[in-house]
Parts: structure tokens; C-alpha cells; sequence
């Protein structure tokens, strides 16, 4: 696997400077004596410790890292276990932040002067600036930590910039106008049982999928009522498309693209509201008598109408294709008012 | 000063002397014969029903459906109820929706109005006006709370949220389901009240209706995992009070961290 190889290279590049850093200090020591022992005092001190430290922290904040990148790309984009990416990328932050700490409180030389600036003898002045100079020099490996502080951080990128995939092809949409709906498509239920027309009783609603395609493609579930075919004011092209006053519409809302789960249906019409489908999410209301024409809500456009038939058997088939294009609207997905 | 608490005054009393006025009349404006027999019979059923229902629905329960007046002010507006049996007349007796003070009104399960016995007799007049179904019986015990859980989530959700609290409908609202009996909610299905569609047994069967119930009547008190209920909103409410909790607490701990660093 990919994300194991480059973890691995990553440890021994790690690894290999941490050993040639020790070798080369061993070496100066065996070449000359004053700044061998000089190299042996500095390994010893505990700025040297505190250096390990914030390696091996952000070592394995790499790893947590890694392990995000791996999670997400060991499982599907169905079954990916949230708790574990969450676990990773945490950890991983709560092990920079410990390195980060560590080196705050031991390498960086935090010191105070308690008399004021000298502004009026540059002599002084002068030692400040060197004491300031001085105090950067705790680091005693800095290529090294800098190079860790980098590997961290790109590390951590790659955690963050992963689920970028999850939005899936950016300028390939044509999938997106593709439905499962074709003329002779048979309608089923949830249980995947044929939806007889007889079946479909006024004031209610039901939600139908097509025969045989996957109910959770974004064109697949529809919402099947059937209304007193003499209240119907349909545009004239969709004259033949309710056949006994059953009309079909998908079930994706064409604002945010939640399912548009209610139907509204008046058990006393003369004073109650008339019926018509709003979507949970944010109130969007579809008018079924007249196309899924918008009445209420921030929807932008219709909910596309499915055509219906009655085949041989009484069963209900679709008849074609959408009215429109199905699910939310987004960059140009617009069209005029039926 | 002295004005303002004078006013408060006055209208503390004038509140108080509604109240006992209030008390004083019929508290609801439903009218009864003078003596009620001791059991509930079809017969008192029909002089209720007479004298409180049928200005909207009809003397003989055949509705009206182009508004007249009716009796003490109300507008006469309703639809019939020959047929509809005794579930229906159970149901909105029972959930305190009828009777309604204006036909234009939003039934709303309220204050009941009538007594034990004077329900028994309008149901069994209601029953008497034409062949219609009964009562039904559901028997919860027999459903599983998982499947009442997918039901639920498929059929009535929409409307209702997830964990039954209730919500809105453009044009209505959605009433929460705790605190409803289970015969109330196996005619509510049925029967699809209001603006709620009806489910026929060919959609919810009778023992899918059986794991509804169930499940709707476990959500009065929710097996929570732990944690803050925050009236099981869901994951965005529940997500901003981690932020507001998690935040102070992550800035807490970087005072603490660089707190040496400033000294």
C-alpha cells in the first residue's frame, strides 16, 4: 500500500539524519580534542533532550497524520469510520501541540531584564544585542528540527487537503443529468415490490424507485400521490403524463437537495391549506397540480415531473425521462418557470 | 412612579376579576341537556352532537361545505361524517381537536371538552351515522422498536422529526407525539388528520404499525447514550455547543501554556 511506503521512507529519512548528526558528532570528537568534548557536553545537556522530544513528538504526529491519509484511503467513501479519522487528525494536532510546548519552555530562551534599556549607552546596548543573538543559539540541531517541523507540516496538509476527494469530479457533471428513468421503467417500492396503479390512494403519498437501479442515486426516488384528475392544471405538453390523476415527481428538492418528505393533504379542503409537497430542510412547497411549480421557499426552480403510463398488468411505468434536471441547483443549473 | 405601580395594580385586579368571571361561566361553551342519563347512550350522543357539532358537520352529519351561520356566532363549515366511524370520532373527541371554536381554526390537542360518558355516546352516534371502521387495537408490545424506528423514518419523519418532537409544515404545525396514547396514534395513521396524509394498510401494515407505535412511545423517554440531550435537536445544535464549550477550554489551556513565557 501507498500511504505504507511512504511512511516507511519518511522513518528511515528521519532516521538517518538523527544517526549521521550522532556520527559526525562522534567523529569531531575523535579529530580534535577541544571540540569533541565539546559535542560530548552538548549531547548530554538538556536542550539535547528536549530536542529528542520534539522529535519524537512530531514523529508521531506524522504518524497520526499518515494514519488519516491511510484510514481515508483504506476505506470506501460509504463506510469511512469518522471516529477514527477524527482520532488521527486530534492526535496528531495534540502531538504537535505537545512539541510546540516543549520547545517554548526549553529551547526558547525566555529571560529577563529587569533594568531598563540602556537608550543612552551604546556600549550597553551593544551586550543586549549579543545576549539576544546568543539566545537563539539553544537549537543545537536546527536544520534537523526544522526539516521535522516541515515533514509535520506536510504532513498534516496532506491529512487536511485528503477529503477534498470526497467531492468527487470537479468538471466531469454529466452524471449528475443522467437518471435510472427511462420510458418502461417500472416503478417499485422501498421493498423493491411493483407499485400497482390501483394501489395509489388519494390523500397520500408514496415514495417509489425504479426497477432494478440503485435507490440511492440521486435521480432514483420519486414521490407517487393521485389527485382528483379534474383539479389538475398541468402544462399542456404533460397533458397524457398523470394518467387517473397519479403523478410522479422526484424527490430531491431542487434547492438544497433534501428529500422532499412531506406531503401537505387537507382533510377538509374547503378551509384548509391545498395540498402540496414541502421539503423538511428549509420549507421549499411544490405545487403538484400545476408541475411542481414553487409556492413558497428559497427553491429556484420546479420539482421535475416524472411521466407516468399504466401498463397491461395495472402497473405503474415511467413514461420518460424528467421534466428536468434532478437534485439541488447549483453553478448554471437554472431553468425558467414551467 | 406612584402611577406606574397604581396601574399594576388596577390591572392585577381587573385580571383577577376576569378570572373568577371566567370560572363563574360554562368554562368551554359546549351545551348539555339539562339531565344526562347515568350510562353513555346513542341517544344523548345525538342531543350533544345536535347542540355542539351540527352547526359544521350537519343535523344528520352530512357536512357543509359552503359556510352558513350556526349556532352562537360560529360560522357552519365542516365536512361530513357519515362513514367515518367510530375511529375518527374516538380520535379527534379524545385528542381534544374538536370541538373547534372556528372552523378556520387549526385543530390542536387540547383541553377535552367533553366528559368520559358524553364521548362514549357522541362516538357511538357518530359510529351509528353510517358503516365505518372502529376503534382499532394496536398491540406495541408486539413491535420491534428497530423497525419503528425505520418506519418512522421513512414515513413520518418528514413531518414530524426523527425523535417525534414535532416541528412545522408551511401553512400548519407539526405536533410533538409525546404524551399521545397508542390508540390515538394507530387512528392517527389511518386516519391522517388535518393536513397529515393517511397511510392505508397496504403502506404501513398493521404490525408496521405496531413497531411505530412502539417507537414513538419509547421517544417520550429516549435511551440517550450520555451527554447533553439538548432536546435531541441533532448533530448541528449539539455541534455549536461543542464549539462554545471546546473553545474557552482550548483557550484556557493556551493561557496556560504561554503563561510562563510572559511572567
Amino acid at each position: 500500500m501507498r500511504p505504507r511506503q511512504w511512511l516507511l521512507a519518511l522513518g528511515t529519512l528521519l532516521a538517518g539524519r538523527v544517526l549521521r548528526r550522532r556520527g559526525g558528532a562522534s567523529g569531531d570528537a575523535g579529530a580534535g580534542g577541544a571540540t569533541g568534548s565539546d559535542g560530548e557536553q552538548v549531547s548530554g545537556t538538556p536542550e539535547r533532550r528536549a530536542e529528542n522530544v520534539v522529535l519524537v513528538l512530531l514523529g508521531i504526529a506524522i504518524l497520526f497524520a499518515a494514519g488519516f491519509v491511510a484510514t481515508y484511503a483504506a476505506f470506501s467513501a460509504r463506510h469511512i469510520p469518522n471516529e477514527l479519522l477524527g482520532i488521527c487528525l486530534g492526535m496528531a494536532l495534540v502531538f504537535i501541540g505537545g512539541a510546540l510546548t516543549v520547545v517554548a519552555k526549553y529551547l526558547v530562551v525566555n529571560e529577563e531584564i529587569e533594568e531598563d534599556y540602556p537608550s543612552e549607552h551604546p556600549e550597553d546596548q551593544r551586550e543586549i544585542a549579543q545576549m539576544v543573538r546568543e539566545s537563539g543559539g539553544r537549537f543545537t540541531r536546527k536544520r534537523l528540527l526544522i526539516a521535522a517541523g516541515t515533514a509535520t507540516g506536510a504532513a498534516l496538509g496532506a491529512a487536511a487537503i485528503t477529503p477534498v476527494l470526497s467531492l468527487g469530479p470537479i468538471w466531469y457533471t454529466q452524471p449528475l443529468d443522467r437518471t435510472p428513468w427511462r420510458r418502461g421503467v417500472r416503478l417499485v417500492d422501498v421493498d423493491g415490490r411493483p407499485l400497482a396503479a390501483s394501489a395509489i390512494e388519494q390523500e397520500s403519498f408514496y415514495t417509489a424507485f425504479p426497477e432494478g437501479a440503485d435507490p440511492e442515486n440521486i435521480g432514483s426516488p420519486i414521490i407517487v400521490i393521485r389527485v382528483d384528475p379534474a383539479n389538475l392544471r398541468l402544462p399542456r405538453a404533460r397533458a397524457t403524463w398523470a394518467p387517473q390523476g397519479i403523478l410522479a415527481y422526484s424527490k430531491i428538492c431542487t434547492h438544497a437537495g433534501c428529500a422532499v418528505a412531506l406531503y401537505r393533504k387537507p382533510t377538509f379542503p374547503v378551509v384548509e391549506p391545498e395540498p402540496e409537497f414541502v421539503c423538511p430542510c428549509h420549507y421549499s412547497t411544490f405545487d403538484p397540480f400545476t408541475g411542481g411549480t414553487v409556492t413558497y421557499g428559497p427553491a429556484g426552480r420546479p420539482l421535475p415531473q416524472l411521466p407516468l403510463m399504466i401498463d397491461a398488468s395495472g402497473d405503474l411505468r415511467a413514461a420518460g425521462n424528467f421534466s428536468g434536471r434532478v437534485g439541488p441547483s447549483w453553478w448554471n443549473v437554472r431553468e425558467p418557470p414551467v | 412612579m406612584r402611577r406606574v405601580s397604581l396601574v399594576v395594580v388596577a390591572v392585577a385586579v381587573a385580571s383577577l376579576g376576569g378570572a373568577r368571571i371566567a370560572a363563574a361561566q360554562l368554562p368551554n361553551g359546549i351545551v348539555r341537556p339539562t339531565t344526562e342519563p347515568a350510562a353513555p347512550s346513542t341517544q344523548l350522543g345525538a342531543e350533544l352532537f345536535a347542540a355542539n357539532c351540527a352547526s359544521c358537520h350537519g343535523i344528520d352529519g352530512s357536512g357543509i361545505s359552503s359556510p352558513r351561520p350556526g349556532a352562537s356566532d360560529i360560522e357552519g363549515l365542516g365536512p361530513a361524517l357519515r362513514g367515518v366511524g367510530a375511529r375518527a370520532a374516538d380520535f379527534y373527541l379524545r385528542t381534544g381537536y374538536m370541538p373547534l371554536s372556528s372552523p378556520h381554526k387549526e385543530p390542536s390537542s387540547g383541553r377535552v371538552l367533553f366528559s368520559e360518558k358524553e364521548i362514549e355516546s357522541l362516538i357511538a352516534f357518530v359510529a351509528a351515522l353510517g358503516k365505518g371502521p372502529g376503534i382499532p387495537h394496536p398491540d406495541p408490545a408486539a413491535g420491534s422498536i428497530a423497525q419503528g424506528l425505520n418506519a418512522f423514518t421513512l414515513h413520518c419523519a418528514g413531518c414530524h422529526q426523527a425523535l417525534a418532537r414535532g416541528g412545522f409544515v408551511t401553512g400548519a404545525r407539526v405536533p410533538p407525539l409525546q404524551g399521545v396514547t397508542a390508540t390515538e396514534i394507530a387512528e392517527a395513521v389511518r386516519i391522517g388528520p388535518y393536513l397529515m396524509p393517511r397511510f392505508s394498510t397496504s403502506q404501513i401494515s398493521n404490525a408496521e404499525l405496531n413497531s411505530i407505535i412502539r417507537y414513538v412511545l419509547s421517544t417520550a423517554h429516549p435511551d440517550n447514550a450520555g451527554g447533553w440531550g439538548i432536546g435531541n435537536l441533532g448533530p448541528i445544535p449539539e455541534g455549536l455547543v461543542t464549539w462554545g464549550i471546546a473553545a474557552p477550554l482550548l483557550i484556557i489551556g493556551t493561557l496556560l501554556v504561554s503563561r510562563r513565557a510572559r511572567r
